[in-house]
């Protein structure tokens, strides 16, 4: 891996490497974050890279604000990471901490995903500076993105506020070379004194505080407006653009020629700037990926602008629409022909939904690689809307229709992050049903990282384990089962047993990630003339098995010998090899 | 077609386009990331931008690699890609509208690379070896790209592998 944290030297580094970069070099002590695309490798680099931080996986986005916010009120410079839907789970403390405001730097780092390259939402997080009235950055490349971060807590310790800084998946997983520097050693963290004032936000306080806050903005207007971050580039004056993040670059090859102001501070807005710009070009566009959100408040200004079509408000832009756009057209939408995303060969998860499926159970499900199970042909996983949501949708869909067949699917660390609320919920309003903890160790759909119940911190240390069936126990569920998904009729005489019992059952399906532990098997032997082509093992959805134009089938070489197609076959035309270990 | 590969490469031009595809664990991103670092060691001004998540979930996998002087987008306009580089052939088909006019598709080379190669896991080398005898990028910057990417693990097969990318003659 690069050594990233030398004295200035050229280096390739993403956007969010960029901003754990950045960060390091002014001084930043506390980090703290929960996995989330494309959020995720700004705490792993700090933790990876930086000896000398005290980075963390909390358990999640609200108790890692919460843990960065206190760190910022004892004195240090500290950051928070989150992507966009993560950053609705913080919006608790983040709201108030607004009033509270800090004693050292604080920067909140959101990278939405426009595109949805792997989220459950397309939301605009830029609107959260207007809501929170906190100042908001927003860089175009990992070069400003390493920048922005260093501004940021000048900014944040100048204006006693935290720091935003919004960035997307095409800034924070774009790499580029840039010239990094050398560590400003924090300043001595000074005495630990009480200031009820300014960090007890009883009503009184806050109201006090709201009046300064309302002030703060007025000051970081007039900061934004004299700022290097809301740079003039003038062209061409016939046409002008004001744009920000991703979007100025795609501007920038399209339109070479044109005059730019280009916002880096996008809140508190620069509005006298902005009108001087409008002033001194003859047709003013304004660009942006997402809401119209700097649009709105140039309108709002009177100022004469043109904006993108609606159509193209939806999915990230790309350097081939800006024509289309600045042209005022409707975006021509491409059919996607994209490969789609499958469960990994050898998945315990899909030993679970094939039987989820065999049993015609409505499944609540949540955020994790699980949620691939909702694709056809496992079509086996039929809500999922947020972390925790797989808990108590079950609660909800079981009060409308009760005596269904319903139950709920969760991941391991989605589980701490956000299930145990639902699940004493569950217990306490007598649900009854079943929850399944679809438990392979590890977060795995960001890359495989730590959480409490695998046993290891962010830096590999060993730390308490959390043991999940002890916990399911203490939050009140009697039926608690510990089973091994690859061993199907156990499995499914199981699942069968307690959705006809009159309780609250909580199964943990417990068998590693494929990914972690690379235990593969021989691939099964596959006799082709007692196969009949009747499509049954194409239903489970395994990437190494491939239809022929026949109907019959191929194993690839990348089998991982799981044997849940030699399960499912009706005809006994697919055999374990002789070597394989017997899982039933 | 050596002809117009030689004014490919001769061709005076501010940035360099190049556009791998292919599917999770194909290694993908190690070839570009490779190719990137190969860029950065030469003194180019680089971006390189991809999706990632899906990567060892079988979906499809797309890597966008820019150099030259300076570079704005991120990604590579459609139609403007000077090199596709693709490890499958649905991929390639998936992509090709990508390529610029008188663009090089380097899908030859992959069923070349899969019959040279011992392991397919050395595809990705022998390919950009075949993309590198395409570029204004020093053999030495190749190398160091090399050991970035692989540190001692295999490093020598694949610095093997990659010469003989970079050596097939063209037909």
């Amino acid at each position: 891996m690069a050594k990233l944290n030398q004295t200035k030297q050229i280096a390739f580094l993403s956007g969010n490497e960029a901003i754990a970069q950045g960060a390091w070099e002014a001084g930043l002590k506390v980090a703290a974050a929960y996995p989330g695309t494309p959020s995720t490798e700004i705490l792993e680099t700090l933790a990876a890279h930086y000896k000398d931080i005290d980075a963390q996986w909390s358990v999640n986005e609200k108790v890692a604000y919460e843990v960065a916010l206190g760190a910022a009120i004892g004195g240090v410079r500290s950051l928070f990471a989150c992507k966009h839907v993560g950053l609705n789970v913080a919006m608790d403390p983040l709201m108030t901490s607004s009033y509270t405001g800090i004693k050292g730097g604080f920067v909140v780092v959101v990278a939405d995903d426009p595109g949805l390259h792997s989220s459950q939402n397309e939301q605009d997080s830029r609107w959260v500076a207007i809501f929170s009235k906190l100042p908001m950055l927003e860089p175009s490349s990992p070069s400003e993105a390493y920048e922005y971060t260093k501004l940021a807590y000048e900014i944040s310790e100048t204006f006693d506020t935290p720091v935003m800084l919004r960035s997307t998946s095409r800034v924070s997983h774009t790499k580029e070379d840039l010239e990094t520097g050398s560590r400003i050693e924090p300043a001595p963290v000074g005495e630990l004194t009480p200031d009820i004032a300014k960090y007890v936000m009883v009503p009184k306080n806050a109201y006090a505080k709201h009046i300064l806050i309302e002030e703060r903005l007025r000051k970081l207007a007039a900061m934004a407006e004299k700022s290097k971050l809301n740079r003039i580039e003038m062209g061409d004056k016939k046409l002008g653009f004001i744009t920000s993040g991703v979007s100025y670059n795609y501007l920038k090859e399209s339109f070479p020629n044109a005059s730019f102001l280009k916002l880096g501070m996008i809140y508190p807005f620069c509005d006298k700037k902005i009108a001087q710009f409008a002033k001194s070009v003859k047709q003013l566009v304004v660009v942006e990926e997402l809401d119209p959100f700097i649009a709105t408040h140039i309108k709002s200004l009177g100022i004469k602008i043109t904006t993108k079509h609606p159509s193209f408000d939806i999915g990230e832009l790309r350097p081939e629409y800006m024509a289309d756009l600045v042209a005022g057209k409707k975006k021509k939408e491409v059919p996607a022909t994209t490969r789609k995303p499958v469960l990994c060969r050898g998945c315990p998860h899909r030993f679970v939904f094939n039987t989820l499926r065999k049993l015609k159970f409505f499944v609540t499900g949540d955020i994790g690689c699980y949620t691939l199970a909702a694709t056809p042909p496992m079509a086996t996983l039929h809500t999922c809307v947020c972390m925790g949501a797989g808990i108590t949708l079950h609660e909800g869909i079981r009060r409308a229709q009760p005596g269904k067949k319903i139950a709920g699917v969760i991941g391991d660390s989605t589980f701490v992050a956000a299930g145990i609320t639902g699940l004493i919920n569950a217990v306490y309003n007598k649900v009854k049903g079943i929850i399944v903890i679809l438990d392979n160790s590890t977060t795995a759909m960001t890359g495989g990282q730590h959480h409490p119940a695998t046993g290891k911190t962010i830096k590999e240390d060993p730390t308490k384990k959390l043991i999940l069936e002890d916990l399911v126990k203490a939050c009140g569920v009697d039926n608690v089962d510990v089973v091994v998904p690859y061993k199907l009729d156990e499995l499914e005489n199981l699942l069968k047993k307690r959705m006809d019992e009159d309780a609250l059952s909580v199964i943990i399906t417990r068998s590693p990630c494929r990914l972690i532990e690379k235990k593969y098997e021989p691939a099964p032997i596959y006799e082709r003339e007692k196969c009949k082509a009747c499509g049954v093992c194409l239903r489970i959805d395994c990437p190494a098995i491939h239809k022929q134009p026949d109907g019959t089938i191929e194993i690839d070489e990348f089998c991982a010998g799981c044997k849940l197609c030699v399960a499912v076959c009706p005809f006994g035309a697919l055999k374990p090899h002789d070597k394989a270990i017997e899982t039933k | 077609m050596t002809k117009q590969l030689k004014q490919n490469k001769t061709q005076k031009q501010s940035n360099w386009n190049i556009l791998f595809a292919g599917t999770g664990g194909q290694g993908v991103l190690t070839a570009s990331e490779v190719a990137g670092y190969a860029a950065v060691f030469d003194g180019y001004h680089v971006k390189k931008s991809e999706v990632h998540g899906m990567a060892q979930r079988g979906g499809s996998v797309e890597s966008h690699l820019r150099f030259g002087d300076g570079v704005f987008s991120p990604l590579i306009t459609k139609g403007a890609v000077d090199f596709l580089v693709s490890f499958h052939k649905d991929e390639r088909d998936r992509m090709k509208d990508f390529l610029k006019k008188g663009g090089t598709d380097l899908i030859d080379a992959l069923e070349k690379a899969k019959s040279s190669v011992s392991d397919p896991k050395f595809v990705n080398t022998y390919l950009l070896g075949v993309l590198s005898s395409y570029l204004p990028i020093t053999e030495q910057s190749w190398m160091k790209a090399l050991e970035k990417a692989f540190g001692q693990k295999r490093l020598e097969e694949n610095k093997a592998v990659f010469s003989q990318g970079r050596a097939r003659k063209q037909q």
